[in-house]
């Protein structure tokens, strides 16, 4: 990193440095093209003001807020098993995954710990949301790039994953199944057995995918360079997940700040980094988290303790007053919950750090001097979910 | 029933509505046998769904449905788009599919132009597309559609050029730049004087037919070539204006396209409608030929659709430096060799 302290003589170094990516010999009048709010590219409603040289990016300004749906204001008015329904809706692809961090903090505000068997199964279902998650990410990256079939392919593989999540839970899409203090239910019978087969099976659709997509001439030579992103850049615009690790940023909430609750330090498991920080990177690192996330499924599958799933916990929740905040390594990247309570049955203020508001706020510099088709393959590679960005 | 085929001379009037009728048929037939064989049915299968099941018997009748559906929607025009221009695009696009189905032989009667210089025709009418696509692109008055139209442009321009030297092999080998007299030459070679099964072209011009694919995929805007219809880039480029059945014409255009140039592959490099062990004089050829021609078509749209639903998108430049690095200097390679082996042999 540079020595320079002063932020503003900083934002102009880069500014400088990312300069020299666009080619001004050329000049033209330019063009500005408005990219969403409906757009294929953009997963929904985000939007993305690009000003254009020929088919070159002059500057990229991603615009949210076409799909705020005011989280962080309605839970001021909802009961904490209420929110757990709504906060599912946060990264509607690995939904559990938002329950999770939320309960955590307010445990940590009441003191109740949840039973070791609740935290096993807690954190198998968080990582089966991290592999239905980001396997339609690999599918749908390929569909980004033009590679129909892969798309097809991811969802018909996320369908083992997601039946073991229904069979579970009761939902596939928003399982609303933790609680303070433990879980609703314990596992259904047979469950293991079949979990263990249906990881299995993601773990062939990871490599039927390195063959098809990751491995294919065409899909490397249009993400290999592109889109690079430095490691000192990627942590100065607060990146997280797959998108710093690929940066060769070797930092995963998991291993290095996993909050009481979660028993990741029982499974034997790997942090991938890859040095490159293109989108080729991005990619691979989330192909061999898909891999892992199965394996540390699949060994605490074989070594789930017996027990209770529910520890003692008032029938009316009223969480004691304080201020927490737990952050866990969700499938898009960290995501927090900071709670303040007066202690009511709601939360006087719930501030949701969600990791894609984050990941996107790298477009502007990271699209500069590339080709509308690259900001296709730059958005798809950074990963994002609408409502992980609006809330 | 086949010598009354054989000596069927229609006047001239009568001739000529015939063939206007049969290309006027074949065109949306051909586009159609396509788009549910290869689009609805092989596609799901590839990609391991079931495809449309609703519509006629394992819901083959669906892209006639499809087609009806295009037939009732509004004729809508953008704001601000040039009306004239916009509303005719579509119809240069189409007849430059039509033209192309003139020279295409079925057997060596059923053609409608015998032309003399058939592989010349081929080519030139097939680059007449482009500008129907500039027009719609430019009429569209949308940015989007001004891209797409500029990046088909410059795509097919670079591929015509692989595609003609491609063809080029087959021209030295066979002599004759009339279709059916690639035919002829291919049904009557010998291989090393083993004359078994002729000498399709394939065998010696193999790097031809690779380029050729190569370059109707990317003359079909299909994966890896599809930028000017990137969906997830630019939603569908010049075509994204365009609604019900000017949209249809499109998409017929497409499809039928594709079928053609099929045939015409087929044609120079799979020895067209003749089949090995009858000689292409033969009289059979009136019911034959259109079905041995229907069979390797099919065999070469397989793998033209195969490589589109399985490969990702090449980005714009990559796709020049494609051809224009790779593809006509490998071409360009293979003339001189046919040409020294042709002398040689």
């Amino acid at each position: 990193m540079t020595a320079v302290s002063d932020p503003s003589q900083l934002s102009d170094l880069v500014a400088e440095a990312t300069d020299t990516r666009v080619n001004l010999d050329f000049e033209s009048e330019g063009m500005t093209l408005n990219m969403g709010p409906q757009h294929p590219a953009t997963h929904g409603t985000l939007r993305i003001v690009a000003k254009l040289d020929g088919e070159q990016v002059i500057s990229a300004e991603p615009i949210c807020g076409y799909m705020h749906r005011g989280y962080e204001k309605i839970v001021e008015v909802r009961s904490y098993p209420q929110i757990n329904a709504l906060i599912n809706r946060i990264d509607w692809l690995g939904s559990f995954a938002n329950e999770v961090p939320f309960i955590l903090a307010a445990e940590k505000l009441m003191g109740v710990e949840a039973p070791p068997r609740a935290q096993w199964i807690r954190t198998i279902l968080f990582e089966m949301s991290r592999v239905a998650n980001i396997s339609l990410f690999l599918g749908d990256f390929g569909l980004q790039l033009g590679g129909m079939t892969a798309g097809f392919y991811a969802f018909r593989d996320r369908e083992h994953v997601l039946n073991m999540i229904e069979s579970a839970t009761g939902g596939r899409f928003h399982p609303n199944f933790d609680r303070i203090g433990g879980l609703k239910d314990d596992l259904p019978k047979g469950w293991i057995a079949d979990s263990h087969v249906a990881m299995d099976k993601l773990l062939a659709f990871c490599d039927e995918m390195e063959d098809l997509l990751v491995g294919n001439e065409i899909f490397q030579s249009r993400t290999r360079g592109i889109g690079v992103i430095p490691a000192d850049i990627a942590l100065n615009y607060g990146l997280s997940g797959a998108n710093l690790r690929a940066s060769g940023v070797d930092w995963d909430l998991r291993r290095d700040g996993c909050p009481p609750g979660l028993v990741y330090d029982q499974a034997d498991w790997k942090v991938w980094t890859h040095p490159d920080g293109d989108c080729f990177a991005r990619t691979w690192v989330r192909l061999q988290e898909t891999r892992e996330a199965a394996k540390i499924v699949k060994q605490l599958l074989d070594t789930i303790p017996a027990g209770p799933v529910m520890a003692k916990v008032p029938r009316i929740i009223k969480v004691p007053e304080g201020e927490a905040y737990v952050a866990t390594e969700n499938p898009l990247g960290e995501m927090g919950y900071y709670i303040v309570s007066k202690g009511e049955l709601v939360p006087f203020r719930v501030k949701i750090r969600s990791a894609s508001f984050n990941n996107i706020s790298i477009v502007p510099w990271v699209a500069r001097g590339a080709y509308v088709p690259d900001l296709i393959s730059i958005l798809g590679s950074l990963y994002f979910i609408l409502g992980d960005i609006d809330r | 029933m086949i010598p009354m085929l054989a000596s069927f001379a229609p006047p001239y009037w009568l001739s000529t509505v015939i063939k206007v009728l049969v290309v006027g048929a074949v065109v949306p037939t051909t586009a159609l046998i396509l788009g549910v064989v290869f689009l609805f049915k092989i596609m799901s299968w590839m990609q391991s769904r079931l495809g449309p099941q609703e519509a006629g018997p394992r819901g083959l009748l669906q892209l006639l449905a499809d087609g009806v559906k295009f037939i009732q929607k509004e004729d809508i025009a953008p704001n601000g788009a040039d009306l004239w221009v916009f509303k005719a695009a579509p119809l240069v696009v189409l007849s430059s599919t039509l033209l192309l189905y003139v020279a295409l032989p079925a057997s060596a009667h059923l053609v409608v132009e015998n032309l003399d210089v058939g592989v010349f025709y081929v080519l030139a009418i097939s680059s007449l597309s482009v500008i129907g696509v500039l027009m719609a692109g430019w009429a569209s008055a949308n940015k989007y559609s001004l891209m797409g139209a500029l990046r088909a442009a410059g795509q097919l321009i670079a591929y015509e050029l692989p595609m003609v030297l491609a063809v080029m092999g087959v021209v030295i080998q066979a002599g004759t730049l009339s279709l059916n007299g690639i035919v002829f030459a291919q049904n009557g070679g010998a291989i090393f004087g083993w004359t078994g099964i002729g000498n399709p072209y394939i065998l010696t011009q193999f790097i031809g037919f690779f380029i050729f694919i190569a370059a109707v995929q990317a003359e079909l805007t299909q994966p890896p070539f599809d930028m000017p219809v990137a969906e997830s880039e630019i939603v569908s480029g010049y075509q994204v204006e365009y609604t019900g059945f000017r949209f249809l014409i499109f998409f017929l255009a497409e499809f039928a396209t594709a079928f053609v140039f099929a045939g015409i592959a087929a044609v120079m490099f799979l020895g067209g409608w003749a089949v090995p062990w009858l000689s292409a004089n033969s009289d059979w050829y009136y019911v034959l030929g259109p079905a041995v021609l229907f069979a390797k078509v099919m065999l070469v749209s397989f793998i033209i659709f195969w490589v589109r639903f399985t490969y990702p998108r090449l980005r714009e430049d990559q796709l020049q430096s494609f051809a224009w690095k790779f593809l006509i200097p490998l071409a360009l390679v293979n003339i001189v060799a046919t040409a020294i082996l042709k002398v040689v042999f």
